[in-house]
């Protein structure tokens, strides 16, 4: 049996799915759409059935691609139940009217029912499931409360015989509203004036930049002591004398033990250098990015869940349009950050196909990913902040420009914003956990095969003399417009497939700090990672991938001897 | 009567009419902004950034072009 968990956005659905589906469930990524689908198991009446966390939803009719989906998989459900926001009745309603016409047993959950209560909102349940006729159920699910009997009264879900005029639905819902519902006077809440405070640019600009400051400074935070307390003294004190075991053992099989552990340096593993597949291929994504990632996804999901996204969406909104875009395109730049891959996805929420199509190009070339910025700043960080700055400043500089670029060049329109803001909440822990955790495993199912294969086929080229020939065919552009030594063309091979593996790369190649941030700033712009690439030729379309791909080249060649000539100058 | 942006913040009005095209009626429509429904503006942000309104619970930012389609009587 499978189970359709529907509602509006922000009803607190997830957390609604959180409490069904229990402790040791582990939910998984809806292959193939987006990673926000997700999927549990419920055990009803001894029988195992499967609960599809569906996205939210205002009607069923869709408005946007993401909505198509969630519509979509209406169809399949044996039976819904609808996540209600009680202190916004009337506007679920209408959702509740629309699925009542689909004709499949229902029930209603009349989530944050305490809060409701807490702005003075009263809702009689009872008399609620008399008129609509499927079983109503007032839950809090952050507490808890009336779980148990939302989960005792599925197997009651039943197809509503509610007769209404469908052409009249505002009115029926005002009829059932005045029935059901009544609203006591109440003051300005702290939350409401919270609301009001940071959508207001004179106050809310200076709270936006203070809190991009602190999620800078608590993923810093999380990242290094993840890697100082924990994987370092992992790698160092477990892995690198198992390694050197290994090594020892290998010794006459030339062959495999370049394979499995590489090259050793000054006796020991370099895990930046050696580039064998248990040595490097495991440092660099677990060592070094994989705590960042980690500390990134906790902080987005906190951000997510306490309804501040859409607010910062709003005070970008200005700059988002000097590019073709509105404020929501930062969310798929946000979600970059952390990875490409979610970010190209997320660039569903865009309506038209000026907008995906400059959204997903300007974040390919200019959103370093976070495996990206982990080995830029391991790249950069020994000279001081100033190779550093140079490389995201650059980045910036290109982001900004080739949007403006391309909002004047691609042709369609591009809307205005338009879209909720959500009262803030408390995120609820558990769901943060689990969301970052999905994440997770995702990275680590995407980056960690990609390493190794990266790492295996870079010394397959270096041993078939392959690399080498390509740097000779390419040596006239690295040398004269890059100013780039031409062993780097094999890094930049590498970048199609794993860009953090492509500048751990550059590490033997002892360039100077002008060559380096030219290499890791064309590196970051050439081309996405081939996972982003094929999710992207998904949403775009081939063609307009094509085209895209070709922006990205030449604005990385383009980039790259602008900043060659000008370093030249500035930095010798 | 005036177009929602030209509205002060924190004044209270009514909605008269919604010039719009049916996408922008139906949209408003589904987050239960409606004619004859009572909004407050809540935020306006610079430089024709986009007006935030709320009606009950709901509070959505909608960019100036389409505030300057809905028509509102101040309070």
């Amino acid at each position: 049996m499978k189970i359709l968990l529907i509602g509006n956005p922000n009803v607190g659905k997830s957390v609604v799915f959180n409490r069904l589906t229990g402790v040791d469930v582990i939910s998984s990524n809806y292959p193939g759409t987006t990673i926000d689908f997700t999927k549990g198991y419920i055990i009803l009446a001894g029988k195992r059935a499967e609960l599809i966390d569906v996205p939210g939803i205002y009607s069923l009719e869709p408005t946007c691609g993401a909505e198509e989906v969630a519509i979509e998989m209406l169809n399949e459900g044996d039976v819904f139940i609808q996540v209600i926001d009680a202190t916004n009745l009337e506007r679920n309603l209408n959702l509740t009217l629309q699925l009542i016409r689909q004709k499949k047993p229902m029930i209603i959950a009349l989530n944050l029912y305490d809060e409701a209560e807490h702005t003075g909102i009263s809702i009689d349940t009872k008399k609620l499931e008399q008129i609509i006729d499927v079983p109503c159920v007032a839950t809090c699910a952050l507490s808890g409360e009336g779980i148990k009997e939302l989960i005792d009264k599925i197997i009651n879900a039943r197809t509503s015989e509610f007769v209404f005029d469908d052409m009249q639905r505002w009115n029926e819902i005002g009829k059932i509203i005045d029935q059901v519902q009544e609203i006591k006077y109440r003051q300005h809440t702290f939350s409401e004036k919270l609301r009001d405070v940071s959508v207001r640019p004179i106050t809310g600009i200076p709270i936006l930049l203070l809190v991009l400051l602190a999620v800078f400074m608590i993923i810093r935070f999380i990242g290094e002591s993840l890697i100082n307390y924990l994987f370092e003294p992992f790698f160092e004190k477990v892995w690198s004398p198992l390694m050197i075991k290994l090594s020892e053992w290998l010794i006459g099989q030339e062959v495999l033990h370049d394979l499995l552990i590489g090259e050793l340096i000054n006796g020991t593993i370099d895990y930046g250098q050696s580039f064998g597949l248990l040595t490097t291929g495991l440092f660099v994504p677990l060592g070094a990015v994989l705590p960042y990632v980690v500390a990134f996804y906790t902080v987005l999901a906190f951000l997510e869940d306490s309804g501040y996204l859409p607010r910062v969406a709003v005070m970008v909104d200005n700059i988002m349009h000097k590019m073709g875009l509105h404020g929501l395109a930062i969310i798929p730049m946000l979600l970059g950050l952390g990875c490409n891959v979610p970010g190209a996805l997320a660039t569903r929420i865009l309506e038209t196909r000026k907008e995906k199509f400059i959204a997903a190009t300007i974040m390919s070339i200019a959103v370093p990913c976070m495996a990206l910025q982990a080995m830029l700043f391991g790249l950069l960080g020994p000279y001081g902040a100033k190779g550093l700055s140079i490389v995201f400043g650059t980045l910036f500089i290109v982001w900004f420009v080739t949007g403006l670029l391309l909002k004047r060049i691609v042709k369609g329109t591009s809307p205005e914003i338009f879209v909720e803001i959500p009262p803030y909440r408390i995120p609820y822990i558990r769901g943060i956990i689990k969301k970052t955790w999905m994440r997770l495993k995702w990275f680590i199912k995407e980056a960690v095969p990609f390493v190794l294969l990266g790492v295996l086929i870079a010394n397959l080229l270096y041993s078939f003399g392959i690399m080498q020939f390509v740097g000779k065919i390419t040596a006239p552009v690295f040398i004269h417009v890059l100013g780039l030594p031409e062993e780097a063309a094999g890094a930049l091979i590498m970048g199609f497939l794993r860009k953090d593996l492509a500048l751990g790369m550059l590490i033997p190649l002892d360039m100077t700090l002008k060559q380096l941030v030219v290499a890791s700033v064309v590196l970051s712009m050439y081309f996405p990672c081939v996972a982003t690439f094929a999710v992207l030729i998904k949403e775009l379309g081939i063609v307009d991938m094509l085209k895209s791909t070709m922006i990205m080249i030449l604005a990385a060649l383009i980039t790259g001897g602008l900043l060659n000539m000008i370093l030249s100058v500035t930095l010798s | 009567m005036i177009s929602l942006n030209k509205m002060p913040v924190g004044k209270v009005g009514i909605i008269t009419a919604i010039n719009g095209g049916y996408g922008l009626i139906q949209k408003l429509d589904l987050l239960g902004i409606r004619t004859g429904k009572e909004i407050i503006k809540t935020s306006g942000q610079w430089m024709k950034g986009p007006v935030i309104i709320r009606s009950g619970n709901t509070e959505i930012a909608i960019g100036y072009g389409m505030a300057q389609k809905i028509m509102v009587q101040v309070k």
